[in-house]
C-alpha cells in the first residue's frame, strides 16, 4: 500500500513538473527575486564554467546585461541569477518545463527548435570550418578526397562535408570522437587529417594545443548557423525585454567589447585567448538585429 | 526516387546502421575469441600447483579486472601507441578487440577457476594416478566437465561483451551506438534510431544466447551440474 501511494505521488510530482510553466515570465520575476539562467559548461567563449559554480562568457555577460535592464523595468531592488548547468539534450525540456527562465549557451536557432521555444535576436553567427595541420598539404576542400575526416559524435558538423562533397566526387572516410577534446586529439595525433567543427570550438582547441602554429583552417565555410539566447515560447514581454537590451548593446557598440572580451582576450581555464575575430556574418547580425533561423541563412 | 539502400557511393541512414551492426558484431566476436583464448588460458593457470604459474594467472586477472573498461580502450588507443611506437601501424579496431578481449578475459579466467575448482579433489588425483601428465590430467580429466559446469556464467559473459562493445564508440569505431547519437543528432529522429539499435542489439545478444543454450543442452552429461534435465 505504501509503495502505491509512493508511486502515486512521483507521478503526481512528474506530472506537475511535466506542465508548461506560467508563460509570463516577467511576472515570475517579479513575484520570486530571482532567475534561473541556463548555461553550459564548455561551449568555448560563449559560455564556461569558472570553478566554484560561475559562469562566465559572451552569451552569459550579455544575459547578465539584459537581465539588469529587466530588474530595472520591474524596479526590483535585488534580482538573484540563478545558474543552472544544462546540456544540448536537456536544454530545450528544461526550458519548457520552467527549470529555466532564458538559456544562455550556443543553441543554434532553427526551425524544428523554434516549434519548442522562442529566441532572442542573433548575437553569434558560428561558421562551420575545417582545420588541417599546416603542413599537411590540404589548401581546400577538394584535397580532402581519400583522406580521414574527424568530427566530435553527436554534432551535425560533418554532415555539410558529407552532402556537399561526396556529391561533387570528393571521397573522405569519417572517423568520430567522443567530444571535441578526443576529435582534437584524433587530428593531433595524425589519426585524423582535417576536423570539421564549429570555427570558435576549432580555434580554442588550436589556441590550447601544444603548438597552435601547426594548425590552419581551410578558407571555405561549410554553413553558418545563427546562435542566440533562448528562452520560453509565446511569452512575447519578455522577448522583447531581452531584444530591447541586446539591440541597445548592438546598436552602442558595446556587443563588439563584450565579443573581444571573450573571443580576442585569454579566458580560463588555459588563460590564452581563442583567437577569432568577429566574423562578417556576426557583424551583420549585430547591424541588422533578426531573429532569423538558420534555415533562412542557408538559402542564400 | 527514394530508395531503402544508396546506390554508386550514396549512403542512406539504413546502409549506414547496418554497416554499424557489422562493426559491433566483428569487434565483439572478435574480442570474445581473444576473451575465450586468454581467460582460459588464465584460469587454468590459477589452478595449477606451480606456484609461479598461479601468481602469473591471478595478477593478469585482477590487473585487467581493476580497471574500468572505458580506460583500459584509452590506455589502448591513446597511451600503449605514444610509448610503443610499431602500434601505431595499427587499426584502432584491433586495438578496441585487444582492449574489450583482455577486460573480458580477466571475467572468464575467474569463472574457468571457478569451474575447475568445483570438481573434487578426487578428479585430479584419480588423473595423476592413472599415469596421465598434468597437462593429460586437464585434457581429458577436469576440462571436459568444468567448461560444462562454466557454460550460464559463460553465456552471460558473451552476451555482456556485444553490449560493452559499445565502448568502442568512445575511440572512433562507427558501431551502433555512435550511429545512434550521430543519426539522431543529423535527423532529429532519435525515437525511431535508438529503437532500431535497441533491436539490433538484442537480436545480437540473444543471438549468442541461443547457440551457448544449444551448446549447453547438447554437451549435458545426465547428472551433472547444468546436466539433469
Amino acid at each position: 500500500m505504501k509503495t502505491t501511494l509512493t508511486l502515486g505521488l512521483t507521478l503526481a510530482a512528474a506530472l506537475a513538473l511535466a506542465q508548461p510553466a506560467a508563460a509570463n515570465t516577467l511576472d515570475k520575476i517579479k513575484a520570486s527575486g530571482s532567475v534561473t539562467m541556463g548555461v553550459r559548461e564548455s561551449s568555448g567563449g560563449l559560455s564556461f564554467t569558472v570553478g566554484d559554480g560561475k559562469f562566465a562568457g559572451f552569451h552569459v555577460e550579455l544575459c547578465e546585461r539584459a537581465l539588469h535592464d529587466i530588474q530595472k523595468q520591474l524596479g526590483l531592488a535585488k534580482l538573484e541569477i540563478k545558474y543552472q548547468p544544462v546540456t544540448s539534450q536537456n536544454r530545450i525540456p528544461l526550458m519548457q518545463n520552467g527549470t529555466i527562465d532564458i538559456e544562455c549557451g550556443s543553441t543554434t536557432n532553427n526551425l524544428a527548435r523554434q516549434k519548442d521555444v522562442a529566441f532572442a535576436v542573433t548575437t553569434y553567427v558560428e561558421e562551420v570550418r575545417v582545420a588541417v595541420k599546416a603542413n599537411s598539404g590540404i589548401n581546400s576542400l577538394a584535397d580532402l578526397n581519400g583522406k580521414t575526416v574527424a568530427t566530435t559524435t553527436g554534432t551535425t558538423s560533418v554532415q555539410h562535408l558529407r552532402k556537399h562533397e561526396r556529391a561533387h566526387g570528393v571521397d573522405f572516410k569519417e572517423v568520430y570522437g567522443k567530444d571535441h577534446a578526443d576529435s582534437f586529439l584524433l587530428l593531433d595525433s595524425g589519426r585524423a587529417d582535417a576536423f570539421v567543427m564549429d570555427g570558435q570550438i576549432l580555434a580554442g582547441n588550436i589556441a590550447k594545443s601544444k603548438n597552435p602554429a601547426d594548425f590552419k583552417f581551410l578558407n571555405e565555410v561549410l554553413s553558418v548557423e545563427p546562435i542566440a539566447i533562448m528562452m520560453r515560447k509565446d511569452d512575447p514581454a519578455f522577448k522583447k525585454a531581452v531584444d530591447d537590451s541586446l539591440k541597445a548593446l548592438m546598436k552602442s557598440g558595446e556587443i563588439a567589447k563584450i565579443y573581444d572580451k571573450y573571443f580576442m582576450q585569454p579566458i580560463p581555464p588555459a588563460n590564452k585567448p581563442i583567437g577569432l575575430p568577429a566574423s562578417e556574418a556576426t557583424k551583420a547580425a549585430w547591424a541588422n538585429p533578426n531573429d532569423k533561423p538558420m534555415e533562412e541563412y542557408a538559402k542564400k | 526516387m527514394p530508395r531503402c539502400f544508396g546506390s554508386g557511393g550514396e549512403i542512406t541512414y539504413l546502409d549506414w546502421m547496418l554497416s554499424a551492426w557489422g562493426w559491433t558484431l566483428s569487434v565483439s566476436l572478435l574480442a570474445l575469441l581473444v576473451a575465450l583464448l586468454f581467460g582460459a588460458l588464465m584460469g587454468i593457470l590459477r589452478t595449477t600447483p606451480h606456484r609461479g604459474l598461479v601468481l602469473l594467472g591471478t595478477a593478469w586477472t585482477e590487473l585487467f579486472r581493476n580497471i574500468p573498461l572505458l580506460v583500459q580502450i584509452f590506455l589502448w588507443y591513446h597511451v600503449l601507441p605514444a610509448l610503443l611506437p610499431p602500434l601505431r601501424a595499427v587499426p584502432s579496431f584491433l586495438l578496441v578487440v585487444m582492449g574489450l578481449g583482455l577486460f573480458t578475459s580477466a571475467r572468464i579466467s575467474e569463472q574457468v577457476r571457478a569451474g575447475i575448482q568445483s570438481l573434487s579433489r578426487g578428479q585430479r588425483m584419480a588423473g595423476l594416478a592413472l599415469g596421465f601428465t598434468l597437462p593429460q590430467t586437464y585434457r581429458y580429466v577436469l576440462l571436459p566437465v568444468a567448461f560444462r559446469i562454466i557454460i550460464p556464467p559463460l553465456t552471460s559473459e558473451s552476451m555482456n561483451i556485444i553490449k560493452n562493445s559499445s565502448v568502442a564508440f568512445a575511440v572512433s569505431i562507427s558501431e551502433l551506438t555512435m550511429f545512434a547519437l550521430q543519426a539522431q543528432e543529423e535527423t532529429s529522429r532519435g525515437v525511431e534510431i535508438y529503437l532500431a539499435v535497441t533491436a539490433l542489439y538484442f537480436l545480437s545478444a540473444f543471438a549468442i544466447n541461443r547457440i551457448l543454450h544449444a551448446i549447453e543442452v547438447r554437451v549435458q552429461i545426465p547428472g551433472m551440474i547444468g546436466g539433469s534435465r
